[in-house]
């Protein structure tokens, strides 16, 4: 079941001084934008073909992006998902599909192996540019996928989600889920699919991401090869921005639960958003810096109150949530969402001190390394940079944009951005009179 | 997120079939005079180094009443000695721009740091620090032991999945302590002591039970050198004694029904299977057969053209989501698990029946030579991409040896590996995957909400944040 939601929980860090990876740029004949790393030590290669396909483009048919794109290889030139996936397999490659809010996408991870690559190429294209949508599998997919919605359903961490979602944005498309409504999967036919791949799954509408030991001239190949079976069209027109909230909600679900889930919370901000660094440096204090941060301290560390205490931002294409949370046993829930909308409330208005500060600098400018010390979290990095339009050098100047954060930028930033008196408040649990046991 | 013991186990079942094999970079091996192992391998392609100390105790060196303590005392281990007071373990490594965390497993309680190379004397100096001279006060225990509580809610009591798996290796395991979960039962939780945590850390945290791992871009005997420097001084802990705690045979299926708050069936069959003993190690005769059941598992369930989705979910579209698993690597004797949830319209009992007929298929007809093809490329393919991290690579040395195998053992994985015939995977279907083995868990459905409420409240208004 796939309901994850690729570039909504990546938060995105990274940084400078040390070697950065050089990201070479270009376009495909057929209009694909190209971003390419060469990695030679390995002797494998990451494909990644990202399009604006993502369930913001649902309108009413939710869950359709997601449909879409779990359906590309499924049925493809008349192969069907056996023959597909055991293509891939029996190469000793991997095919993985992926949906988000923003963008859809599909990816191929091979040796570099002359031959195995090439196959993997040929099948990789074959999905790409001639998916048949086969009946019965879009009916399976379907079926599939309303056992994903009940899925959630069992889970309170995923109720809430939704819930905060929902509540945060409301008309705009990230209020709703990738995997849709029972009413609005159920009503989804082959017809729409086709319609919606020829329009979405465009070359314009595209992007390619290769990390790994190829050649830039067999990058260039392969590019161009995948791209030359890319739909024609346009590119997609762009959804409306989102708006801030204009009053508190606070939303109660009962759920049979041990623990309490709660999710405070508004939008936050988007990528390659002015207040970036300002906001990512100030949340790594609040909440976003793992064992070392306010809110661990404040909730676990001091009062035993919860597991985990974290708050963050999530940029998206546009502004994607500032989401904190805790879980914690139904008759502390009311004491936990005191301490963590305390602490919310006075980082909004004193931020952070002097030695906090410092501290969290050490720790994004010198961890550096490790952001990019593998082809995976390379891939990561250039897919967003590439996708949002982040500069190139977007790796290179990270380190210096941190330094150049000031306990004032901070301050101003997350006054400006976040309203403490707008807040959004998710509790997912057993209400208060009906206590569970330990 | 600290402390993820859960997680570890699912990286356990991915780990089991993408071992590694044909390793070329050399793992340098060292021991002090205290004990201590010290495993050493170079991979330049970042400059970044990660260090991880392997202790040999974890769920399954616990026993009734004290279940859940190797994990509370991980979490403890975060709290503080003399030279590093509580609050600077974690302070240190992240004003180095490291990260770090542990986990804790049925066989070993771990503990990392990532750090940029030039600065593995900081870990170093904190591992050692912590390996004889925590505080453990009372004060913080009785904070931390309801964070664990809370992480048992979070991860089991409000999960019918784990809730189902807790149940289903309880069940199953009649004398071998794998039947503990990691977390510990609630109950050992509440009455677990200060005073229970310090005998446990004075059995189990010294350098003769422990083995430090690092893995990057560093020279091995300049680690040596640190190594002897910062763990050296340590003294020695007592010789411990570990009572053999072997399964009895089971005698005929069992079954249990779990009832929790869900809004999904779902099934677990778990067969108990034999692992990789550790008299294999460096022979050319070994035991060939978890090798075979490692293979049936990746016929079954290794990708989208295995038999699971090609079969069943596809196919006569019996599961929504379904998938085998076998734990090849571990200290005790462990389980084969086929799992799933039936697809609409579909019934536990039903998906049952779909499992024992692949089952039955492997007793009786021999695997075709694509199928094992396939298995074979996958395993060779995995064992290129799991070098592209550090942090797994380490995984790899350090769970091996700790659970009383060799580091080597990779070497001869992928070979092992391919040299597994049709026949083979024919006989241990037949040998293992059999009634008397096999404990079968359901999870049957409660409702997650009274009929009568449904959102109890969406206030809008003047709800100030206070």
């Amino acid at each position: 079941m796939r309901i994850s939601i690729i570039f909504f929980f990546i938060i995105f860090y990274a940084n400078i001084v040390l070697a950065s990876p050089n990201i070479e740029y270009w376009i495909t004949s057929a209009g694909a934008e190209v971003y390419y790393v060469h990695a030679p030590e390995l002797p494998m290669v990451d494909i990644q073909i990202i399009f604006d396909a993502g369930s913001s483009r649902d309108e009413d048919a939710l869950g359709i992006a997601m449909l879409t794109n779990s359906l590309l290889a499924d049925g493809a030139n008349g192969d069907d998902a056996d023959k597909i996936s055991n293509d891939f397999e029996s190469l000793g490659a991997i095919y993985a599909a992926d949906i988000g809010y923003d963008s859809a996408s599909l990816q191929l991870r091979s040796l570099t192996e002359s031959e195995l690559l090439k196959s993997a190429i040929v099948n990789l294209k074959k999905v790409l540019s001639a998916p048949d949508f086969p009946t019965d599998a879009l009916e399976r997919r379907q079926s599939q996928m309303l056992i994903g919605i009940k899925a959630k359903k069992q889970s309170p961490a995923a109720i809430a989600k939704d819930a905060f979602m929902k509540a945060t944005y409301q008309s705009h498309p990230y209020a709703k889920p990738s995997e849709g409504t029972e009413t609005s999967v159920k009503a989804i036919n082959r017809k729409d699919i086709i319609s919606f791949y020829k329009k979405h799954y465009t070359a314009k509408n595209s992007m390619i991401a290769i990390v790994g030991a190829v050649s830039h001239e067999l990058a260039k190949q392969i590019s161009e090869d995948i791209s030359a079976g890319f739909q024609d069209g346009e590119k997609a027109s762009s959804i409306r921005a989102v708006e801030n909230l204009e009053e508190p909600q606070s939303i109660f679900i009962e759920y049979p639960s041990a623990q309490t889930h709660i999710l405070v919370g508004q939008p936050g901000m988007k990528r390659g958003d002015s207040d970036y660094f300002s906001l990512y440096v100030g949340n790594h204090i609040l909440g976003g810096g793992g064992m070392v941060s306010r809110l661990f301290e404040e909730v676990r560390e001091k009062r035993g109150l919860s597991y985990s205490a974290y708050s963050y931002f999530s940029p998206m294409l546009f502004k994607g949530p500032f989401t904190a949370g805790l879980q914690t046993k139904t008759d502390q829930a009311d004491e936990a969402t005191s301490v963590l909308l305390e602490n919310i409330k006075n980082y909004i208005e004193q931020g952070p001190t002097e030695e906090e500060l410092i501290a969290a600098k050490k720790n994004i400018i010198g961890g550096y390394p490790l952001r990019i010390d593998s082809n995976s979290k390379i891939l990561n990095y250039v897919v967003v940079i590439g996708y949002y339009k982040l500069p190139l050098d977007y790796l290179e100047t990270f380190n210096n944009n941190v330094e150049a954060v000031t306990i004032e930028s901070i301050k101003d930033a997350f006054k400006r951005r976040l309203s403490p008196d707008k807040l959004v408040m998710v509790k997912v649990g057993t209400p208060s009179n009906k206590k569970s046991e330990d | 997120m600290k402390h993820y013991w859960l997680k570890i186990e699912v990286i356990f079942l991915v780990l089991v079939l993408i071992m590694p094999g044909n390793t070329l970079a050399r793992v340098y091996e060292f021991e002090l005079d205290n004990g201590l192992k010290l495993l050493v391998k170079k991979d330049h392609r970042a400059p970044v180094v990660v260090t991880q100390v392997w202790y040999k105790v974890g769920g399954s060196y616990e026993y009734d009443g004290i279940t859940g303590i190797s994990h509370a005392l991980e979490h403890m281990m975060f709290k503080g000695t003399e030279k590093f007071p509580l609050g600077e373990f974690s302070r240190v490594i992240s004003e180095n721009g490291g990260r770090d965390n542990a986990f804790t497993g049925p066989d070993y309680t771990t503990y990392f740091q990532t750090l940029e190379k030039t600065r593995l004397p900081i870990s170093f100096e904190l591992e050692a620090d912590r390996m004889r001279y925590l505080t453990l006060s009372n004060e913080e225990f009785i904070k931390e032991i309801e964070v664990v509580k809370e992480e048992r809610r979070w991860r089991t009591e409000d999960n019918p999945q784990s809730f189902l798996y807790e149940t289903a290796k309880a069940t199953a395991f009649q004398t071998s302590p794998y039947r503990f979960p990691v977390v510990g039962w609630m109950q050992d939780l509440s009455s677990m002591t200060i005073d229970d945590l310090s005998s446990w850390y004075e059995k189990w945290y010294a350098p003769n039970n422990a083995t430090v791992v690092v893995v990057g871009d560093v020279d091995p005997y300049h680690v040596y050198a640190l190594a002897y420097k910062y763990f050296s001084p340590l003294p020695a802990g007592k010789p411990i004694k570990i009572n053999e705690q072997k399964e009895v045979p089971q005698q005929g299926t069992k079954r249990i029904t779990v009832k929790r708050p869900a809004e999904l069936p779902s099934i677990m069959m778990v067969y108990k299977t034999p692992v990789i003993k550790p008299k294999d190690k460096n022979q050319t005769e070994y035991d060939w057969e978890p090798y075979a059941l490692e293979v049936l598992a990746g016929i079954l369930d290794g990708g989208n053209s295995a038999r699971i989705a090609s079969r069943l979910v596809r196919g006569n579209e019996v599961a929504a989501g379904a998938s085998a698993s076998y734990q090849i690597a571990s200290r005790l004797d462990n389980l084969f698990t086929l799992s799933g949830t039936p697809a609409e319209g579909k019934s536990i009992q039903e998906l049952e029946v779909a499992f024992r007929n692949e089952i039955l298929d492997l007793q009786t007809h021999l695997v075709s030579d694509e199928e094992l093809q396939r298995v074979k490329a996958q395993v060779i393919s995995a064992d290129v991409y799991e070098k592209d991290s550090v942090f797994y690579q380490a995984m790899i040395i350090g769970i091996l040896e700790t659970i009383g195998l060799s580091w080597d053992l990779a070497d001869v994985y992928v070979d092992r590996i391919k040299s597994v015939t049709n026949e083979q995977v024919l006989v241990v279907a037949k040998k293992y995957l059999i009634d008397d083995r096999l404990t079968v868990a359901d999870l049957h459905p409660l409702p997650t909400k009274d009929k009568s409420s449904k959102i109890r409240s969406a206030i809008k208004g003047n709800t100030r944040a206070h």
